[in-house]
């Protein structure tokens, strides 16, 4: 316990705010995260959309994704640092974040497209939509909430795994809990950690909040009543015809 | 607008011949009702106007030009098409599914919505419900946008893939009047899908009754095919052979009555027809 409350104190001591103090740390943890979602979601959403919208290569990244999320994260950085060398550790480790985070991106860009309902499809089609608006005014849309829930799985295994890169000197929260580890300052480490938690959790809310927003409107939630638009609440069923 | 189909046959990629050698014309401005136990072909007929399949083997034509040089989604834009489980988008709301062409082929927001909005009084549609999705709607309110969303482009053709199927038969008996009185309003050439006889014989000039691989097994007026029965299954399809269909008439209290083959009365025979022609107390073949 006394551990913990040494954490906290450290955590809000005001020599934490200064040069390499908490804030500059937790920028720089969001930087590397933001950068290798960015990528992760370039490669891997256009990607899935192919995917989901053509059905082909289906099985080909199903075991690419499944490959990939076996992968041992801290082997990979230090196996991508050694390949690519000390000198660009920071492109290193991004590389090896955005390889990560790519696998829950993938699946659910084209897991999202692959749930919606064929004959939906095969309507928009059939009236006259082409290939392209199929997938950006039907598939997208409709495809949103599983493909955010894919980005928030990457995200936090970007923010978790972002940590390692203080192992190569690159800041980051993982700076502070490495280098208390190294001092054998646990309090510090303990307090790093908590910030990586508290991260990772803010992210996850952000993402939960943004999954439930992109369930359009009209489409019914698992279990749950319709959403009511304004109009609907006011119309009785009974006025409508038959 | 006529549609003819020369010779075509459709091979599925897994090796299902849904549809081995079928021709046949669909003069303009008509209602023909492909008629079939499910699996016989329909959809896959059906779904070759518009191009959702292409024939393995033959043409399908349009006024006489080749559906197969046209673009399929302009095709797909200037005909109709209504499913059984109606398509309509989910996440869109009434008035704008049923504006989906029009909006396609760059209509106004506004000026697609009042025709949206019109369209729902042409298919007896609350204009309340215009804001609703498609999921706040009964079935047979469904079916209703899906129509309005098939007249919206005003399409000479009309392709109908058993739209009525999914509803209850009280709503089922009310759309296909509906259907009847549009039909009369906008004169399209209508192709309607059913393995409902009844259905048939309501809606359809022609009926063409089909067996497993589009088969033809007899096309016709509804009366042709009672009358004349081209086969055992024909007779036994339409429930000519069954008696289902075998309607009598019975003298009571002085006044001519028809009754069906349980001696339930159906109607009262017409005045006019007692004098007419080949007199109907003769009865159908089917007696
Ligand atoms: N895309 C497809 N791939 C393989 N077989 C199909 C496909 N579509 C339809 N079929 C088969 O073709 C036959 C005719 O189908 P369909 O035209 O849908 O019949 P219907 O509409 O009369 O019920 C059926 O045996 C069906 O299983
Ligand atoms: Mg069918």
């Amino acid at each position: 316990m006394s551990v913990f409350l040494e954490a906290l104190a450290w955590l809000f001591s005001p020599e934490r705010l200064g040069a390499g103090g908490i804030p500059q740390r937790i920028g720089e943890h969001l930087w590397f995260t933001l950068i290798a979602f960015a990528l992760a979601s370039a490669i891997a959403v256009p990607l899935g959309y192919l995917v989901g919208h053509t059905g082909r290569g289906r099985e080909v990244a199903v075991a690419v994704a499944g490959a990939a999320r076996a992968l041992p994260s801290f082997g990979l950085i230090l196996l991508l640092v050694m390949l690519v060398g000390v000198l660009q550790i920071g492109a290193a480790v991004t590389a090896a974040l955005v390889i990560l985070a790519i696998p829950s991106i993938l699946a659910g860009a084209y897991a999202g497209i692959e749930a919606i309902d064929r004959r939906t499809i095969d309507a928009a089609r059939a009236v006259g939509m082409t290939e392209w608006q199929v997938l950006t005014r039907v598939e997208i849309p409709l495809g949103l909430p599983l493909l955010l829930s894919g980005m928030r799985n990457g995200v936090l295994q970007i923010v978790a795994t972002a940590t390692l890169a203080g192992y190569v000197g690159l800041g980051g929260l993982g700076d502070d809990i490495l280098q208390g580890i190294a001092l054998r300052n646990y309090p510090q480490t303990l307090g790093g950690a908590l910030l990586v938690v508290a991260l990772a959790l803010v992210l996850d809310g952000v993402f939960a909040v943004l999954e439930r927003v992109a369930v359009p409107h009209g489409v019914r939630k698992r279990g749950g009543a319709l959403p009511r638009s304004s109009s609907a609440s006011r119309t009785p069923a009974a006025s409508a015809a038959n | 607008m006529s549609i003819e189909f020369r010779g075509v046959r459709k091979a599925f990629p897994d090796g299902t011949v849904a549809v081995e050698d079928f021709s046949l014309v669909i003069p303009s401005r008509t209602t023909t009702v492909l008629l079939g136990s499910s699996g016989c072909g329909k959809t896959t007929l059906l779904r070759m106007v518009n191009r959702m399949v292409d024939p393995s083997a033959g043409t399908v034509l349009i006024d006489d030009e080749d559906v197969a040089a046209v673009d399929p989604v302009a095709l797909r834009r200037r005909i109709g098409y209504v499913m059984q489980n109606s398509g309509l988008l989910p996440h869109r709301r009434v008035a704008d599914n049923i504006a989906t062409v029009p909006r396609l082929n760059g209509v106004a927001k506004d000026a697609a919505r009042e025709r949206a909005l019109q369209l729902m009084d042409t298919v007896g549609l609350d204009r309340s419900l215009a804001d609703r999705y498609p999921a706040q709607l009964s079935g047979g309110q469904q079916q209703r946008v899906g129509v309005a969303r098939a007249l919206a482009a005003e399409p000479n053709i009309l392709l109908m893939d058993e739209p009525f199927g999914a509803v209850d038969p009280i709503v089922r008996a009310e759309l296909q009047q509906e259907l009847i009185r549009l039909r009369r309003e906008l004169e399209k050439t209508v192709v309607f899908v059913t393995h409902d006889v009844d259905e048939a014989f309501l809606l359809g000039d022609q009926v063409v009754l089909l067996q497993r691989g589009g088969r033809i097994a007899q096309a016709g007026t509804p009366a042709e095919i009672l009358a004349n029965p081209a086969s055992d299954f024909v007779a036994d399809f339409v429930g000519a052979g069954r008696g289902r269909r075998s309607l009598r008439v019975e003298e009571i209290d002085g006044v001519l009555v028809v009754v069906d083959a349980d001696g339930r009365p159906a109607g009262v025979l017409a005045d006019e027809a007692r004098t007419a022609p080949g007199s109907a107390t003769r009865g159908n073949r089917a007696q």
